[in-house]
């Protein structure tokens, strides 16, 4: 085929952001690589999903029709693409930079004992490819070559702009008309019973309720300068009165000030609100790539020349516990909350 | 149990980066060294299941010979042996490193019988390369689930749970041995204690010379991204600045006027 392959994760019938970033790389690989983009989907509503996957740009879908790939495996489904990889011949097989994504190109690498590059943000196909790629999760790039006879990349999440109008408000909402319609092609790869020992056997709904950190508008962030779990209680006020929520950087994680799933940064949390309010928060390189995506970042720090103000937009020197009741209050005298 | 733990050293880089001058490296000249949290999680856990179902725990590092410190840092929490797989320096890349890992498994396995469980980060810190524990799974034909925050051992299986896309959970199970790669947040690390510390400084580390292998992938140069440049605006001093960051909320919208 030359061209390109991408592995669209799909939920009710939509494809994921995460995908819709690695079908754009896509689009600008076939470009130079030769040859179109075909898509492959596992699933219950894969089918749906196909419908469109025209405006994206694809050409043919891979759906796989196995009761037995219809739940999570991840080594099976890297399976299946391999099987594709030998049926189609693509000159780069692409996933988004989510779980799956990763996970699943991992697979297909391991046992077809290809290079996989992840957190890929640019390519250009050739002899060798030159690819760019995140480090530290996105504190430093790596120029990198790499020759294979299949590049198997995910993309790194958020960096690659998707146009938001192509993507389809309902999953029945047709085609536009001057979009090619997806061929769909079913299939039934071989599957052995040891790459179904890892799959997904059960589920279990999110909690009903609070604003996420990842959905909120605003967040207030504590790091250590806040100084304890009570602490928080200045910042859970502020959060209150904005309706947003409340985060911190790993040290008060690690403290047990605040629990593990409200860590904003590397390892934890990547957030995108209108505004971020960081307050006693350093700016070490490993907390800003978590919150570098919000539109305004706001300081607190009794420090001005810690590295989280090369990060803010605006800034207030002083102490925390201080400024940030005098916030709220000034909120309150004004008539807001 | 018998459990093996992989952490890779990496530098604690701060506020910024700094390069090398040939783009080539980290300068480390005035940095530490850690190894990535969610390997510090993997660590911590492997010693919880040793201590609540006996058995024994091992961790393992590629790097050059200053890795002992992480291997130490380990044993120093409660691991109780350890393996450095030393290297001149140079960086092995994925396929490199899983193989050289295979190979040492195979042949610590073959002198002390089966790991029951081996753990890894979900990636490096570093490289983010999200494949090294699931390459060494497939070798091994070892079952393998990754990114997970909750883990429990029973009845020869690991009953294991990741953060689904959409929100809540999803669940695996899978028997034993089995590869498990964890993320920060399945457990709270212990901190070394003193005696823990010099428990760790005496005990041998056993040396394994890895082969070195460049496989697909060649890095070219690292660069810095860039920034957006814009200066910060200092709204003022102590909490007089309230008056003037209210008035910020609303301009930007955060709060209505
Ligand atoms: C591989 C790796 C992954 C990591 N992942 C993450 C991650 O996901 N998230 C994360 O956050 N960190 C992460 N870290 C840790 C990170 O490097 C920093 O150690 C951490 O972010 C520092 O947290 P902090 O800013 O709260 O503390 P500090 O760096 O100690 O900063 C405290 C700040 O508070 C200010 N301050 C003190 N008192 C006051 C006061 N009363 N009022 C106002 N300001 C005050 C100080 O001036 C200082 O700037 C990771 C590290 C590594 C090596
Ligand atoms: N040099 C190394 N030595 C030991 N373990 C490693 C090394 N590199 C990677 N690993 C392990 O593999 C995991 C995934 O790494 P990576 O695939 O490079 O992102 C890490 O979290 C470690 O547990």
């Amino acid at each position: 085929m030359s061209g390109v392959l991408v592995f669209v994760e799909h939920a009710a019938g939509v494809a994921d952001r995460l995908s819709r970033e690695a079908l754009v790389l896509a689009d600008s690989l076939a470009a130079s690589a030769g040859g179109s983009v075909e898509a492959v989907l596992f699933g219950s509503d894969a089918a749906e999903a196909v419908s469109a996957l025209g405006a994206q740009g694809v050409a043919t879908a891979h759906v796989v029709e196995d009761g037995r790939l219809e739940a999570y495996a991840p080594a099976a489904w890297g399976a299946a693409i391999a099987e594709l990889i030998d049926a189609r011949s693509p000159a780069a097989v692409v996933a988004g930079g989510s779980d799956r994504g990763q996970e699943v190109l991992a697979h297909v690498a391991a046992r077809t004992g290809r290079p996989l590059v992840t957190n890929v943000v640019a390519a250009i196909a050739g002899t060798p490819w030159r690819l760019t790629r995140q480090r530290w999760a996105g504190s430093l790039l790596e120029d990198a070559e790499l020759r294979a006879d299949v590049a198997l990349l995910t993309v790194a999440p958020h960096v690659v702009a998707v146009d938001e109008d192509t993507a389809p408000a309902t999953p029945a909402a047709p085609a536009t008309p001057a979009a090619p319609a997806t061929a769909v092609n079913r299939i039934a790869p071989r599957v052995e019973a040891r790459d179904l020992v890892a799959r997904v056997t059960g589920r279990e709904a999110p909690v009903a309720g609070s604003i996420s950190l990842t959905d909120a508008k605003v967040v207030v962030g504590g790091g250590r300068g806040v100084g304890s779990a009570e602490g928080f209680g200045e910042l859970e006020e502020l959060a209150g009165l904005l309706g947003g929520a409340v985060g911190g950087s790993r040290v008060v994680t690690s403290a047990g000030w605040r629990p593990h799933s409200d860590q904003i940064g590397q390892t934890g949390l990547r957030i995108a609100p209108d505004l971020y309010i960081a307050c006693g928060i350093s700016g070490a390189i490993q907390h800003i790539v978590g919150c570098k995506a919000a539109k305004r970042i706001l300081a607190i720090n009794t420090d001005p020349d810690s590295p989280i103000m090369a990060a803010a937009d605006y800034a207030v020197i002083g102490d925390l516990h201080q400024v940030v009741p005098a916030i709220s209050a000034e909120i309150r005298r004004r008539g807001g909350g | 149990m018998e459990i093996l733990v992989c952490v890779k050293r990496v530098p604690s880089t701060g506020g910024r980066i700094v390069l090398t001058p040939d783009g080539q490296e980290i300068d480390t000249r005035y940095l530490g060294f850690t190894v990535s949290p969610h390997e510090e999680c993997a660590v911590e856990e492997a010693v919880r299941i040793v201590e609540g179902q006996g058995g024994s725990s091992a961790v393992l590092t590629l790097g050059p010979i200053a890795a002992e410190e992480q291997l130490r840092d380990a044993m120093a929490v409660g691991i109780d042996r350890a393996i450095l797989l030393e290297t001149d320096g140079r960086e092995f890349d994925p396929i490199a490193t899983s193989a050289a890992i295979v190979e040492t498994v195979r042949a610590q396995e073959a002198a002390r019988g089966p790991f029951d469980l081996i753990l890894f980060g979900n990636e490096a810190a570093d490289t983010g390369d999200f494949q090294v524990g699931i390459r060494v799974a497939v070798a091994l034909d070892r079952p393998v689930v990754t990114g997970i925050k909750s883990l429990a051992l029973r009845d020869g299986a690991a009953f294991a749970r990741r953060e689904a896309a959409g929100g809540g959970w999803e669940t695996y199970d899978v028997p034993l041995p089995a590869v498990v790669s964890v993320k920060e947040g399945l457990n709270l690390p212990r901190y070394p204690s003193v005696p823990g510390r010099l428990r760790a400084k005496r005990k041998e580390v056993e040396r394994v010379q890895p082969a070195w292998s460049q496989n697909g992938s060649v890095k070219v140069g690292l660069r810095l991204p860039e920034e957006d440049g814009a200066r910060v605006e200092i709204l003022g001093r102590g909490p007089e600045a309230a008056s003037s960051v209210v008035d910020l909320l609303v301009r930007i919208g955060v709060i209505a006027s």
